[in-house]
């Protein structure tokens, strides 16, 4: 494996571990807040959620490139903040996975949510559990596999992202030239041998990953999951 | 409403019971505004609203709600540790009361409905709250479990000063424990007062129903192995009861229905009825076209009894009258909750 590929995965896996987190640091409340009934505007806030999983990623990623244009309002302050360009640049890649992936993992936490019966937080409030730790003591143990089954379908879909980063980050090695690029490329110069390669890995990752997660959920069905 | 001793809340379906705890334990807000105090707090006011995890009510639901997640031991420990620095009972007495030991580490998937009830109010008890709600807490079980989970209440009643609001549908329930009772009908409250008071009167929604009952209040007499009757003084006169393994000398009390009640002008000597009482008839009451009510003093104590409306015109009765009342049948309750009279 040559060292550009090393990079490409290195990079493709450090991009996906961030947008992870990130995504469950802000999708955990998000989530929340539409499996509750008194959330208002839910239907479109779940309909903004969803977009990803049916636009095209280059339709997201072009109106993010316009958006990151160093011209822009966004562009400008982050420029400011941080003394690099935005477009292009790795943190570029963050935003733009972060909304890409955010259906796969607010969808199946917001599904766990539902199913916690409410009944169970109305008694846990009166045995005195505040609602920050009704969600700490029976909200995350009863969902704790969803949170999993989140974690690494967002992981597993930010591996997989190509449209968007093409678009928004284009093709700099070690900066945003994920593994999905790498393969891009490898095909276009007709290099099969190195795409077999690239691409088998993903396949066999994907698979793998999937496998886990079925068999885990198969065998453990009476828990609220997703 | 008092703020001791159980007060049972009363009702049909869908006449507020539930709302009514809901609303007390800050579980729901009225849309209609209203006030919920207790003691010296005020719960709900135009402009307040304590939320329920900082009242220091606790609430035993109709299904036990325990917490899938943690074993018996865990669901204890998760009232146990969030309660405040106040008293209230500890684990180990509430562990010896409802007789918790051999549960401690069984997850709650595997109790019985009545076990899962046990727990469930144990785990109420150690939130050490001021007021503890019941909504139904022996619906979901069979005969035995909640005969059982009632003696367990019964106990508690007594050992802890814990005022307890008790919904119910069964007045027989009702009628073991209840101190106090509160009657609502379509959300509001028609009438309330002590137990027994309430029970012997004709002019509530209770007399109106089919097995409206009186019930009394007695000591427990000589007991009749051979016949395995048990006395019962109540005013001065004894009945002979279905014996039941008693202290002489206990109070108990004792509910007799008013169909299993009829009365006559002399005292007959050749009845196959036990028992016979002197009684003093004080009010009289239609009751649908074919029947009428009787309250009947005993002494300071009130019975009631429905005959036929043709039999009460025969016999000539009025108010006033001194009549004999013959019991069919009387049940002693378990235990009497009588324990702050």
């Amino acid at each position: 494996m040559s060292a550009a590929e090393l990079d490409a995965i290195q990079l493709t896996i450090a991009l996906a571990t961030i947008t992870t987190a990130l995504l469950l640091i802000l999708g955990t409340p998000l989530a929340w807040w539409l499996s509750r009934k008194n959330a208002s505007w839910p239907a479109l806030v779940e309909a903004l959620v969803a977009m990803p999983l049916i636009l095209p990623p280059t339709v997201l990623g072009f109106y993010l490139l316009l958006l990151f244009a160093p011209d822009t309002a966004l562009g400008v302050a982050w420029e400011k903040l941080t003394g690099t360009q935005l477009a292009f640049s790795f943190s570029a890649l963050v935003i733009g996975s972060v909304i890409y992936s955010l259906p796969f993992v607010v969808q199946p936490l917001q599904a766990a949510f539902q199913r916690v019966p409410e009944d169970l937080l109305k008694v846990a409030a009166t045995l005195g559990a505040s609602p920050l730790d009704q969600f700490r003591s029976i909200v995350l143990p009863l969902t704790r596999r969803s949170f999993v089954t989140a974690a690494s379908l967002g992981f597993a879909h930010t591996v997989g992202e190509f449209g968007v980063v093409l678009m928004i980050g284009g093709n700099i090695p070690g900066e945003t030239r994920v593994l999905s690029v790498a393969l891009y490329d490898y095909v276009e110069s007709l290099q099969f041998a190195e795409a077999h390669r690239l691409a088998g890995g993903l396949v066999v990752f994907s698979l793998a990953l999937l496998y886990l997660l079925y068999r885990r959920d198969r065998r453990h069905s009476w828990r609220v999951q997703a | 409403m008092p703020d001791r001793g159980i007060t049972a809340i009363y009702g049909p379906s869908g006449s507020g019971k539930s709302t009514l705890l809901d609303c007390i334990a800050g579980l729901r807000r009225p849309e209609t505004g209203g006030m919920v105090r207790f003691r010296d707090q005020t719960w709900l006011a135009p402009q307040r609203f304590v939320p329920p995890w900082q009242r220091r009510v606790a609430y035993v639901f109709q299904d036990s709600r325990l917490f899938p997640h943690l074993n018996v031991q865990q669901n204890l420990d998760y009232a146990d540790t969030r309660r405040g620095t106040v008293g209230g009972a500890s684990m180990q007495q509430v562990i010896h009361w409802l007789e918790l030991e051999g549960l401690l580490q069984h997850t709650p998937a595997v109790l019985s409905a009545g076990q899962k009830q046990r727990v469930a109010i144990g785990r109420a008890l150690l939130s050490s709250p001021q007021l503890l709600l019941l909504d139904e807490p022996l619906a979901n079980l069979d005969h035995n479990a909640s005969q059982q989970c009632l003696a367990y209440l019964q106990q508690l009643a007594g050992e802890l000063e814990l005022p307890m609001l008790y919904v119910s549908h069964d007045i027989e329930e009702v009628s073991q424990l209840a101190d106090h009772l509160v009657l609502l009908e379509h959300g509001a409250l028609v009438d309330q007062g002590p137990m027994l008071d309430l029970c012997g009167r004709l002019d509530t929604q209770l007399s109106r129903e089919e097995q409206a009952a009186a019930i009394v209040l007695g000591s427990i007499g000589q007991h009749d192995p051979e016949y395995g009757l048990t006395e019962l003084l109540v005013e001065g006169q004894t009945l002979q009861i279905a014996s039941r393994d008693s202290p002489v000398g206990a109070r108990r009390r004792l509910r007799i229905p008013a169909r299993d009640v009829s009365v006559c002008l002399n005292k007959p000597e050749d009845s196959s009825i036990l028992n016979i009482i002197p009684v003093t008839l004080t009010q009289m009451k239609t009751d649908g076209d074919a029947r009428v009510l009787l309250r009947l003093a005993l002494g300071g104590q009130h019975l009631l009894a429905r005959i036929t409306r043709r039999s009460a015109d025969r016999l000539g009765i009025q108010v006033g009258d001194r009549l004999f009342a013959q019991i069919k049948s009387a049940a002693l309750l378990m235990e009497s909750s009588d324990h702050h009279e």
